[in-house]
């Protein structure tokens, strides 16, 4: 069996099902995402616009200066094929407002920064809107904490995050995701030239089998490395995916009361709705 | 037994036992009106089933007013019901109450509570202890809480004490996409275990699912009537709250029985004895 393959109608119905009852929980009935020209907010988009109708979506160009203008192209041919609302906000203005002076040249951390614009951008427009800020961040990257912490992880919900890259791709072809979407290397357009797979190291074809056996299916070391796969391979993605635990959880708190937030005060986020 | 059933699958509001108890009282009404003689609500229908902290906030006593509402229903059409009870010594289950002629004329306590993966039920439960028959003016019932089903001692249990249907009453996440296929793994499992009930403990089964979703989490309907060869008469396959209805007849129970007669062949002393003899231990016998 190829755990890695997947019904995209099924995918497809639950995820919108998901969508429409989870944020209608909340009393809300719109939503609004950072459109990046990328598969994951691609498909993020289509499953908002089926769940809430088109005109109850709001996807959100968000260029800086030294972004490659195909990122933008690219969202705006998924914006028109999906007929939802749109915005441009730029945010060379803010990012450089704290990036220089002092000059910051630091990659990681000039990424950081345009990320987290990012997210003050959706979270000031979801209230302008009226709508929850969903999620694009798929299970291959959450694993590998390839993301900005309180950047481009935050979310009020996320649809896709038990998705890895190749099942997205595949929930994408069905959703007829515009084909230079598509097509193209998976870059977090960062900086220029930034392919995912080239700052990883490895290729999302290799991550996703291996973490699916890994996570999923609960293999060991040695069984992994019988499979074929490089021991040196396992031993990084495993490491890696430790090391970036605390993106995947709450902040911890220090413990002092008898009845503390996480600990052992225990309720759904969907409590009282 | 001849009994025209219902079974409800609901979409609980989390915690809200007023709105819960108000959507319950319109579906009993609704399938008294129509002429159902019986109608099955899903596990802790009254509450949702993640409750966490809430679930000790939640708990009733049998007596409690809250449930008092079925018991006057019950004078048109038997209900069985799913809350989480606070029994007179204290404790908190998740338990059914099967409600009949005015009064609540059962109690089943979940034995086998789920903690593993995703389930923390022994945090928030005490267990049951027993599989008792409920003997309804419509029949011989036996209840299985959902993952009590998954234990097949507790449906031979009933089918030793000749049970005309079980009733499953159930919260069960959809979970699994692996492979490509056209359902979930979870709801292929439970029609194989549901079909696989009713043929090999000769019984009709009435299994009721709820939906809807609690933090992330699906429920997965797909609530069906499987009869005693093991075959689905009715389902409701998608995810969406509805109504099911059918008829449990004794007359496809007896010629289930001829055919096969598993009931008369039945020889539950060589359990009994191997039992005693110190299987069931992890060891050898």
């Amino acid at each position: 069996m190829n755990g890695l393959k997947i019904d995209p109608a099924l995918v497809e119905s639950l995820l919108v099902n998901f969508l429409r009852e989870e944020v209608g929980h909340t009393g809300f009935s719109k939503a609004l995402l950072g459109v990046s020209g990328g598969v994951d907010s691609a498909v993020v988009a289509a499953l908002a616009a089926r769940a809430f109708g088109p005109q109850n979506v709001l996807g959100v160009m968000m260029p800086y200066r030294t972004s490659d203008p195909a990122s933008e192209a690219h969202a705006r041919v998924l914006i028109d094929a999906l007929g939802i609302a749109s915005r441009k906000v730029d945010i060379s203005g803010m990012a450089d407002g704290y990036l220089a002076p002092p000059k910051i040249e630091a990659r990681m951390r000039r990424g950081n920064v345009m990320a987290r614009c990012r997210m003050i951008v959706l979270y000031d427009l979801s209230v302008e809107w009226n709508g929850l800020v969903l999620g694009t961040s798929n299970k291959t990257e959450i694993l590998l904490g390839y993301s900005t912490q309180w950047g481009d992880s935050a979310s009020a919900l996320n649809p896709i995050g038990d998705l890895y890259k190749d099942q997205i791709y595949q929930l994408a072809r069905h959703l007829k995701v515009p084909a230079p979407i598509l097509e193209k290397a998976p870059s977090a357009d960062l900086f220029p030239g930034q392919t995912d797979e080239g700052e990883l190291g490895f290729t999302y074809a290799d991550a996703d089998r291996l973490l699916y056996l890994m996570v999923d299916e609960r293999m060991r070391e040695s069984e992994l490395v019988e499979r074929g796969f490089a021991p040196d391979f396992v031993k990084k993605l495993a490491a890696r995916i430790a090391a970036t635990q605390f993106k995947r959880v709450p902040p911890i708190i220090a413990k002092l009361s008898h009845r503390t937030v996480n600990q052992d005060f225990r309720y759904l986020r969907d409590w009282g709705k | 037994m001849d009994c025209r059933v219902t079974l409800a699958q609901t979409n609980p509001t989390l915690g809200n036992l007023a709105a819960n108890l108000r959507d319950h009282v319109e579906r009993i009404r609704a399938a008294a009106a129509a002429g159902s003689q019986l109608i099955v609500f899903p596990e802790l229908s009254l509450t949702g089933y993640f409750l966490k902290d809430q679930t000790v906030d939640l708990a009733l006593r049998l007596d409690a007013k809250e449930l008092s509402e079925f018991a006057q229903l019950s004078q048109s059409i038997s209900i069985l019901v799913g809350f989480v009870e606070r029994s007179p010594d204290g404790r908190i289950y998740n338990t059914t109450a099967f409600f009949e002629d005015g009064r609540a004329l059962a109690v089943h306590r979940k034995v086998h509570l789920v903690t593993y993966g995703m389930f923390d039920e022994q945090r928030e439960f005490a267990a049951g202890d027993r599989f008792d028959p409920i003997e309804s003016k419509l029949g011989r019932f036996g209840v299985l809480i959902c993952e009590d089903a998954w234990h097949v001692s507790s449906g031979y249990l009933h089918f030793l004490n000749n049970v005309d249907a079980l009733l499953v009453p159930s919260c069960s996440p959809g979970r699994g996409i692996g492979g490509g296929g056209a359902d979930l793994q979870s709801r292929r499992s439970w029609n194989t275990l549901l079909e696989a009930h009713g043929r090999f403990f000769q019984t009709w089964v009435v299994y009721a699912n709820r939906v809807g979703w609690e933090d992330g989490v699906v429920f997965s309907g797909g609530s069906r009537i499987v009869d005693p060869f093991g075959e689905t008469v009715c389902a409701l396959d998608g995810f969406d709250a509805g109504t099911l209805g059918g008829r449990l007849e004794s007359n496809t129970l007896d010629r289930a029985r001829v055919m096969t007669p598993l009931r008369r062949d039945a020889k539950p002393w060589i359990l009994a004895d191997g039992l005693k003899r110190g299987s069931g231990k992890g060891g050898g016998a």
